[in-house]
């Protein structure tokens, strides 16, 4: 399947929008070089096609993917579009040129490269939302929990299941600073609009409440007293929990300290 | 005494249990309820000394009437006690688990008037969360010594995981150093456990609702360093938990002295971590790669070698069983070369099916070949240049790190496993085998 001509896609940065450069490129028979989110105006300074996002087309081709490689590479690429890879269109492509070729077996070929950096990339995305399962801190606000995180990955639509598991009876909202995205569950409302994924730019928070600052201060002096001092570790600390989640770490923060008695003075 | 200051207290005083784990059982969320249980376990948390946090782990009280030499919370030491509350405990574990700080509740405690009346009110706490408060997140609770089986049963049908610490590895050490305890006292209760766990297992075949018993298992923790008990001896009574208790885990606290006394290790002596280390490797070798303990240790050598895991010890001195064909030997062999791991193990297999496996691929695949190279071979060659002999063997295996602590002994001794006498003679490769 040697295609001549090449091509660049812009699309609308959704999901489908990429399906559908998919769908173009095997339709046109023509090999995508570049695919990127664009403004549709913008496009033509790369010299590039504008790929118009459609539902019938994208659907086709992710049917083709359950199909033809298997169940398994749809959950693959929904998470690669999630990862914070560079160029993670023209990977997920690529992968999917080698899918639609080998079908089934490309699922096995751990050892080649394009393969080998999908999966690594989604390994990426997992392990961090993973670990934001336990490192959301959530501040009560009165009539709604609210967490901010600032993921490398977009982990919001891995975390959504978890939390409203978890927090069935609570109304809570989760910010993702990097990506400028929101999860949020309600308890009033239709059921259908409890739960929703959408675009934030900024949340600007009232001050914290008396109560909930006292939670912060019991927190962060059960963290500081269950450290055994004799096995002080902070190397093994900081490959378990990484500097970059500590800003929004509640126990991290100094502030607190000097209102909570040491437990050394208490012996 | 405010809640502030019986926190720090309680939890001060908890630290020294190891265990964290708030894995082993899948709950989904309830409606009109807070909590749910995840396989896998989540930490919310990793402090100073790098050690997860999962769980608030505390005391209900450090008051106790037993004088175990080696615990802080002995009767005979002089200590600030606190109790909390069930409602206290209740309310904090709540507000924390709504913040998402915690996975749940790992609550124990002193043995306040008698093992008995404890249990008693471990369950009080226990039904105040789990009916007043619908907790439905993670708990695991200490059985205590002694009790009832009866009450160490109720206490299991409100909790995830239990655990009964042996804490001393000998019977002897048991009686020099916890003079209220006794064998006995510490596996009854194991037992009562393991039998509610087998019971409640034929009764959820029979119904599917029956209130679930620990589902998330039962754990224990031996500490290393308070008692002159060998590795040989932890590492047998592991192995002998797991198949006769069928524990899910077992925990090693290196002991930190925090009493002076004639039988124990002085105040000023370190916590003996790097074993600690080593035990843990054992006991995943144990779990995970399918070793048995006297693979591992025996009478001539009861300790492990600080300097070498004791995964690459093991091959070292069984040198014929290598190398290795990785695109045809099973996954069992595969899990005995030192650096590749189960992860790596189960990608090979996967892989070697697209296709047969280079050195190259296996990097991409996760195998650490600066170990692996020596005891494998990839379509019948080995790696292109690789000498293969016991230093550059030695020097692979062991990190910088180890060599700097193995670099101040006398030379002599950093060679009893490869003498000079045996390299002279030029056995090569077989040299190791002995």
């Amino acid at each position: 399947m040697s295609w001549t001509r090449q091509s660049a896609y812009v699309y609308d940065g959704s999901f489908d929008g990429f399906l559908s450069c998919v769908f173009e490129s095997y339709d046109r028979k023509e090999e995508a070089v570049d695919i990127r989110p664009g403004d549709d105006c913008l496009y033509t300074l790369f010299d590039a096609v504008w790929v118009e996002t459609d539902l019938v087309k994208a659907s086709r081709v992710y049917k083709g993917i359950g199909a033809k490689i298997g169940p398994d590479a749809q959950e693959l690429i929904r998470c690669g579009f999630l990862t914070c890879v560079a160029d993670k269109e023209l990977l997920l492509y690529r992968f999917l040129r080698l899918g639609f070729q080998y079908g089934r077996t490309v699922m096995n070929m751990l050892t080649e490269d394009t393969v080998h950096r999908l999966r690594k990339a989604v390994k990426h995305l997992k392990t961090e939302s993973h670990a934001y399962l336990g490192f959301v801190r959530f501040s009560d606000y009165g009539d709604i929990l609210v967490a901010i995180i600032e993921p490398k990955n977009q982990v919001l639509p891995l975390l959504a299941s978890h939390f409203c598991d978890r927090y069935r009876r609570e109304s809570f909202l989760i910010y993702d600073k990097t990506h400028g995205q929101a999860l949020m569950q309600k308890q009033e409302g239709p059921l259908t609009e409890r739960v929703g994924l959408f675009r934030l730019d900024e949340l600007v928070l009232p001050e914290p409440s008396q109560e909930e600052m006292s939670y912060r201060r019991l927190w962060k002096q059960f963290y500081d007293t269950v450290a055994i001092r004799e096995r002080n570790n902070p190397r093994a600390r900081l490959s378990h929990m990484p500097q970059r989640y500590w800003a929004q770490l509640t126990e991290m923060q100094q502030s607190h300290r000097s209102a909570a008695p040491s437990p050394k003075r208490l012996r | 005494m405010d809640v502030l200051e019986k926190l720090t207290i309680l939890t001060d005083s908890a630290k020294y249990d190891a265990s964290c784990s708030s894995s082993g059982g899948e709950r989904a969320g309830q409606d009109g309820k807070l909590g749910s249980a995840v396989a896998s376990g989540i930490c919310h948390s990793f402090a100073a000394d790098g050690r997860c946090i999962s769980l608030l782990k505390v005391l209900m009280t450090n008051s106790c009437i037993f004088d175990c030499k080696y615990c802080v919370n002995r009767r005979s030491n002089d200590t600030r006690r606190a109790m909390f509350t069930p409602e206290e405990l209740a309310q904090l574990t709540m507000n924390f688990y709504r913040r998402n700080y915690i996975e749940g509740l790992f609550l124990s405690s002193g043995i306040v008037k008698s093992p008995d009346y404890t249990t008693e009110r471990l369950i009080r706490v226990l039904e105040l969360l789990r009916n007043q408060y619908g907790f439905s997140g993670y708990i695991h609770v200490k059985a205590i010594p002694g009790s009832d089986p009866e009450l160490v049963n109720r206490l299991g049908l409100l909790a995830d995981r239990m655990s009964v610490n042996i804490e001393l590895p000998s019977r002897d050490s048991l009686r020099q150093l916890a003079p209220d305890k006794s064998k006995e006292t510490i596996l009854r209760p194991m037992a009562a456990i393991r039998e509610g766990i087998r019971e409640n297992s034929t009764d959820l075949v029979k119904y599917r609702h029956a209130p679930k018993f620990v589902p998330g298992g039962q754990s224990t923790q031996l500490i290393v360093g308070a008692s002159p008990d060998s590795d040989l001896k932890i590492l047998t009574l592991t192995e002998a938990l797991y198949r006769k208790y069928e524990l899910k885990r077992v925990y090693y606290s290196a002991y930190t002295p925090v009493v002076e006394h004639s039988l124990l290790p002085a105040l000023d002596s370190k916590p003996p971590l790097l074993r600690e280390h080593r035990l843990y490797q054992a006991d995943w070798l144990l779990r995970f790669y399918g070793f048995e303990a006297h693979e591992l240790l025996d009478e001539r050598t009861p300790n492990f070698n600080p300097f070498m895991d004791p995964k690459c010890h093991w091959a070292v001195n069984h040198i014929d069983r290598f190398p290795v064909e990785i695109n045809q030997a099973p996954y069992e062999s595969l899990l005995r070369v030192p650096g590749i791991g189960v992860r790596s193990a189960k990608r090979i297999v996967t892989a070697r099916r697209a296709g047969s496996l280079d050195f190259a691929g296996l990097k991409k695949l996760g195998v650490v070949l600066k170990r692996a190279q020596y005891f494998i071979t990839c379509s019948g060659r080995r790696l292109e240049g690789l000498k293969v002999n016991e230093s550059t063997i030695l020097r692979s295996l062991l990190s910088k790190k180890e060599i700097s602590l193995y670099l101040p002994k006398p030379q002599v001794e950093q060679l009893t496993l490869f003498s000079d006498e045996e390299l002279a003679a030029g056995k090569g490769a077989e040299v190791i085998a002995t």
